[in-house]
């Protein structure tokens, strides 16, 4: 079979138009009016919602393998999002994350798995386990930030002993619980409540939850000691992370007590729960919590950070911390952003998680420009439209060889962008929402009336 | 946000609470420590012969750990890059070596040349010319992606350097994999010479074909011998090169100061190509070594290789060529006795660990100088 | 405490110094590099609403001696005491917000940040709300960001700096560069503020806006400044008491006068011999 051009033309109106409802999105979220705000979203959701779900003719305008890349894009995004906001905006050389977006997919997987097996502990177990391992954390934070010194080394183990035993008492409880509720899912032939298909989406829900708030917390154990490494060393050991995850997954079934995952041959069975709206619902929400950190005296610390760490620690703020909160904030979104990619593919296995396809988020987040959200949702979706579908397809029809091919060009890609535009395709752009909203400047009138003080003692007279 | 506690002027030597709490740390790692060596010393008298052969396979490991860690070494402390395409300029060495033997017979090109040559002086000067040209092809080929990808990029970020490292090493694996390059299987690989291996039982006796050696038997064989000598020659005669000739103190001024080595009318730009050609070549080396000890190569062949390679740079304290040299032992023995005690899918875990456990303890490495403090 | 204050006055000082407790005294500071002493029992106190110099030739240790004020080096002994607190080996972000500004010699600012930016980052300390209130965007995160952003502005006001202030910091010509870092050290609300060259590269009427600049919100935030400086007509002309170093030890303190007349400091600049010749 030849390569069809109007196949190709078809691909490529796909890709312009997916990025101009990106603009329009985000034009739309940005409006000052929160009903244009709102009813904006719910045009933006029902437009891609029609597209994959009417059909036109035989089949719909985004078709099944359309949509899948869709799915697919939306959770690159979340997780070079976080990886934009550890290294474009803070200036850490992360290369963790497809780490932790392995442990947000697996860790929600297991949830949903359990549950449609009629077993609430994985559910309770885990929940519970996040929200005491994080009270536990904030517990340890408020009690270590007041002495000053304390080697990072003490920080961890104590972090460490606090995190193992919160663990352990969620576990004997979630799991006590779990088999006292298991008579509510009823049989196969007679489910009961908690065996819903509305149970399903909830639970779900909190799955994905967890998931990216387990990530933030494993992110958090393993940043405090490795952030203080230093920018190549800090690179090399999250590598190394993704690397030791990847040895666990592909070990689940003998080395960790999870059978269900089944190593490396790879889950299977989880349920197919994400659909538009979900994806659609954390995409948004991600964006929007992103955005909302960045233009805040929040970001303006981080991004002081990736500037100038001695002038950073020079006005106040405490650099240790916010190269924390950053990496732990990004590992979230990872985390989220591997939860609704589980429940959409429905197969996980250890190879979706090597460490070489990790680079993918990286070499996005170079593309769409490094500190640029809108730059990282456009190269997402034009990376998994373009190369993920529009190439895949070309190749295909051209041989067996195909897919080396695609990781030939990629590098290639890389390198000459690199070499050529090393700031990205679209610099420090943002889009409507995205955009830092500008501060007029005072006109020289206006600001020779205003009295100026800064707290400081006054001048002994 | 903590705000810094102001209610008391505390002295300088009890500053504050926190340095009191340095022994969990401590105790923490000798926890660790101490489970180690409770594992070593259990397998130790558990099985004495087992336990030295743990050992011996882990020194041949980490003698070729050390050939690629003076790669990394080197080139991270002339132009503070990590250079990832260094694990794949290895995995090249193995293939060129592979094609000059299993293709072209280039081993035997001496009993070609004189008939008469005895059999042994053929496969000693065989395999030294295929060694030869792996190196010479590595060094060749590490000088092009200097001159190429990282040249241009030497003012740039140092991010960005590194990003184009990795994307150098992206390209030469998948393109290896391609199917008229080596193509993506593995492939056997076809020694230049014999095995020869011996056993250890009140004396050295050679274990002869067909034939297996005593059981509770120690065996080595000359293929550990050939990597551990050849490392150690390679070993000497750059810290030769580096401590006794001028283009070893140039590479030295380089990596100290650049702009002043360049005042001083040293030709930076040549002294770089020089350093990766150098570290190539042991690249090139190790890679034929590692592919004789493991006659299976494929396209990926160098990725882990060459990261362990780089943890035992840094171990070691990168930019420092003995330092280098005892990471990698040190990596190879931990790798070497992980998978023997403890599990082997966590051996690549373990190198990890140690590296982070190093790091922190030790910021810049074993044989590291203290960073100093710049503001 | 070891330095006598000196009541001379200076026709650029507009405040006498004051005597009573000192905002800054260091006694006995010293610091180690490796086998080197690059700070030797270095003895200070600086004076609230004084403005004090320290000078001394290329590597007399004085930028050392700025870094172990802020925090940024660990003293290898001694005492560093911020209004009767001992801050030596603080962190950082601890000393400034103790109240203690400071510049630096190379430029340091967040290049690639506006100059708004760069001033409100250094509010940051005193934003009022949290990560959540900004993650909610409510109305404490309006409230509080709105006034954070008019301080801010007052600042640059006073520093003829808003008609530029949505320029990234990296594009601006050096001498405004200085002025933003001037400003942003003081959005930090400091009572101590630690000038590293502030004068370096400015051509001479730079020097002098810049002497006028240094004076102004001297008086109007009623701050004590210690500054480093090289061009001696600058600390000549503003400093009322001048502290010299050289290889890591104080070798003479005093007016500007008593310092242009001593035969050591004059050594230490020439060299050997020169003082005599």
């Amino acid at each position: 079979m030849d390569i069809n051009p109007v196949f190709l033309l078809v691909t490529l109106i796909k890709i312009v138009a997916v990025i101009a409802w990106i603009y329009g999105l985000l034009r739309v979220v940005g409006h000052a009016s929160k009903w244009v705000k709102i009813g904006g979203i719910i045009v933006a959701f029902l437009i891609v919602q029609l597209a994959i779900s009417v059909p036109i003719g035989s089949s719909p305008i985004l078709s099944n393998f359309d949509s899948g890349l869709l799915f697919q894009a939306c959770t690159m995004t979340m997780v070079a999002l976080g990886l934009n906001l550890i290294y474009g905006f803070n200036g850490q050389f992360s290369l963790g994350q497809w780490g932790f977006y392995g442990i947000g997919a697996y860790a929600a997987a297991d949830i949903t798995y359990r549950w449609d097996n009629y077993d609430a502990a994985g559910l309770l177990v885990a929940g519970l386990g996040v929200v005491l391992v994080g009270l536990v954390i904030l517990m340890l934070n408020r009690i270590l930030s007041r002495m000053r010194g304390i080697p990072v080394l003490s920080a961890f183990t104590l972090y460490l002993i606090g995190v193992i035993v919160a663990g352990a008492v969620a576990l004997f409880i979630g799991a006590a619980i779990g088999q006292a509720l298991t008579p509510l899912f009823g049989t196969e032939e007679a489910p009961g409540f908690l065996a819903s298909a509305l149970m399903a989406q909830v639970v779900f829900f909190l799955a994905v939850l967890i998931a990216g708030v387990f990530a933030a917390e494993v992110s958090f154990l393993f940043g405090l000691p490795v952030l203080t490494l230093g920018s190549d060393y800090f690179g090399i050991a999250t590598l190394g992370f993704s690397i030791v995850i990847n040895t666990l997954m592909v070990n689940s079934d003998t080395i960790l007590p999870f059978p269900e995952m089944k190593g490396g041959r790879g889950m299977v069975g989880i349920p197919k729960v994400t659909n538009w709206f979900w994806a659609f619902l954390f995409l948004l929400l991600v964006i929007i919590v992103m955005r909302n950190i960045v233009h805040s005296s929040t970001g303006r610390a981080v991004m002081s950070v990736r500037e100038d760490e001695t002038a950073s620690k020079a006005m106040g703020i405490n650099v240790a911390n916010y190269k924390l909160l950053s990496f732990v904030v990004g590992s979230l979104f990872a985390g989220i952003g591997g939860g609704v990619y589980a429940h959409y593919i429905g197969f996980l296995s250890p190879g979706t998680f090597d460490f070489l396809v990790g680079f993918n988020p990286l070499i996005i987040i170079v593309f769409g420009g490094l500190g640029s959200m809108t730059g990282t949702i456009v190269a997402s979706f034009g990376w998994i439209f373009f190369l993920e579908g529009l190439l895949r397809v070309i190749l295909g029809q051209m041989g067996t060889e195909a897919p080396t091919w695609r990781f030939v060009l990629y590098p290639i890609t890389l390198l000459l962008m690199m070499l050529l535009r090393p700031q990205g395709l679209l610099g420090t752009v943002e889009w409507g929402f995205l955009r830092q909203r500008e501060v007029k400047p005072r006109s020289r009138e206006e600001s020779n009336t205003v009295p100026v003080s800064i707290g400081a003692a006054p001048a002994a007279k | 946000m903590q705000q810094a506690n102001t209610s008391k002027p505390s002295s300088f030597l009890a500053r504050g609470s926190g340095a009191r709490l340095a022994w969990i740390g401590k105790g923490f790692l000798i926890i660790l420590a101490l489970l180690a060596l409770y594992i070593l010393v259990k397998s130790f008298f558990a099985n004495p012969q087992l336990f030295a052969q743990i050992v011996i396979s882990g020194l041949q490991l980490g003698f070729v750990y050390a050939l690629i860690a003076l790669g990394y070494t080197m080139v991270y402390g002339i132009v503070r890059l990590i250079n990832f395409a260094h694990g794949d300029v290895f995995m090249v060495g193995a293939f060129i070596s592979f094609y000059a033997v299993a293709r072209f017979r280039l081993h035997l090109w001496p009993a070609a040349a004189f008939p008469g040559m005895s059999s042994s002086l053929v496969v000693l000067i065989g395999s030294i010319t295929v060694i030869l040209l792996s190196m010479l092809v590595c060094a060749i080929m590490a000088v092009t992606i200097e001159r190429v990808a990282y040249k241009p990029l030497r003012n740039a970020p140092r991010i960005a350097a590194l990003i184009t490292a990795i994307g150098v090493s992206f390209f030469l694996e998948f393109f290896g994999a391609l199917n008229f390059v080596f193509s993506p299987r593995f492939i056997p690989y076809e020694r230049p010479f014999e095995v020869v291996t011996w056993y250890i039982s009140s004396g050295i006796h050679q274990v002869q074909a067909g034939t297996a050696p005593p059981s509770g038997a120690i065996t080595f064989s000359n293929i550990a011998i050939i990597i551990m000598v050849a490392s150690i020659l390679m070993q000497l005669a750059l810290q030769f090169l580096v401590r006794r000739t001028r283009i070893g103190k140039a590479m030295r001024a380089t990596a100290f100061d650049k702009q002043a080595a360049q005042l001083m009318g040293i030709n930076v730009d040549r002294i770089i190509s020089i350093t990766f050609a150098i570290g190539a070549a042991f690249a090139g080396l190790g890679g034929v070594l590692y592919a004789i000890a493991y006659p299976s190569i494929h396209s990926q062949l160098g990725i882990l290789p060459g990261l362990k390679a780089f943890v035992a740079a840094v171990l070691g304290g990168i930019g420092s060529i003995p330092g280098a040299f005892v990471g990698a032992l040190i990596m190879g023995q931990a790798e070497s006795l992980t998978a023997g005690y403890i599990s082997t899918p966590m051996r690549d875990a373990i190198a990890f660990t140690i590296l982070i456990l190093v790091l922190l303890v030790r910021p810049t490495g074993i044989f590291g100088e203290p960073e100093k403090e710049k503001a | 405490m070891l330095d006598t204050p000196t009541t001379q006055s200076q026709p650029m000082t507009a405040t006498a110094v004051t005597a009573g407790t000192p905002v800054l005294e260091i006694r006995k500071l010293t610091k180690f590099f490796g086998g080197l002493r690059a700070v030797n029992d270095f003895n200070i106190a600086v004076h609230p609403g004084e403005l004090a110099g320290l000078i001394g030739p290329n590597g007399a240790g004085k930028t050392t001696v700025f870094n172990m004020i802020s925090g940024l080096y660990m003293p290898s002994g001694g005492e560093i005491v911020l209004q009767g607190q001992d801050i030596a080996g603080l962190e950082p972000f601890e000393v400034t917000r103790m109240g203690v500004g400071r510049t630096f010699q190379n430029i340091r600012l967040f290049s690639n940040l506006t100059v708004l930016d760069n001033v409100r980052i250094a509010y940051h300390m005193h934003a009022g709300y949290s990560m959540i209130d900004a993650i909610m965007r409510n109305r404490k995160f309006d409230a509080k960001e709105r006034e954070l952003t008019e301080r801010a502005q007052d600042f640059l006001a006073i520093f003829k700096l808003e008609r530029i202030q949505n320029e990234l910091a990296k594009n601006l010509p050096y001498g405004e560069q200085r002025r933003v870092e001037i400003a942003r050290a003081l959005a930090s609300n400091p009572r101590l503020l630690l000038l590293d060259e502030p004068a370096a590269g400015m051509n001479p009427g730079e020097i002098v806006t810049l002497m006028e600049l240094i004076h102004f919100v001297k008086d109007r935030f009623g701050l004590t400044i210690l500054l480093i400086e090289h061009q001696m007509r600058f600390v000549m002309g503003i400093c009322q008491r001048i502290t010299v170093m050289d290889f890591g030890e104080v070798i003479a303190r005093g007016t500007p006068k008593e310092i242009q007349e001593n035969p050591q400091v004059i050594e230490a600049y020439l060299g050997k011999g020169a003082a005599h010749a």
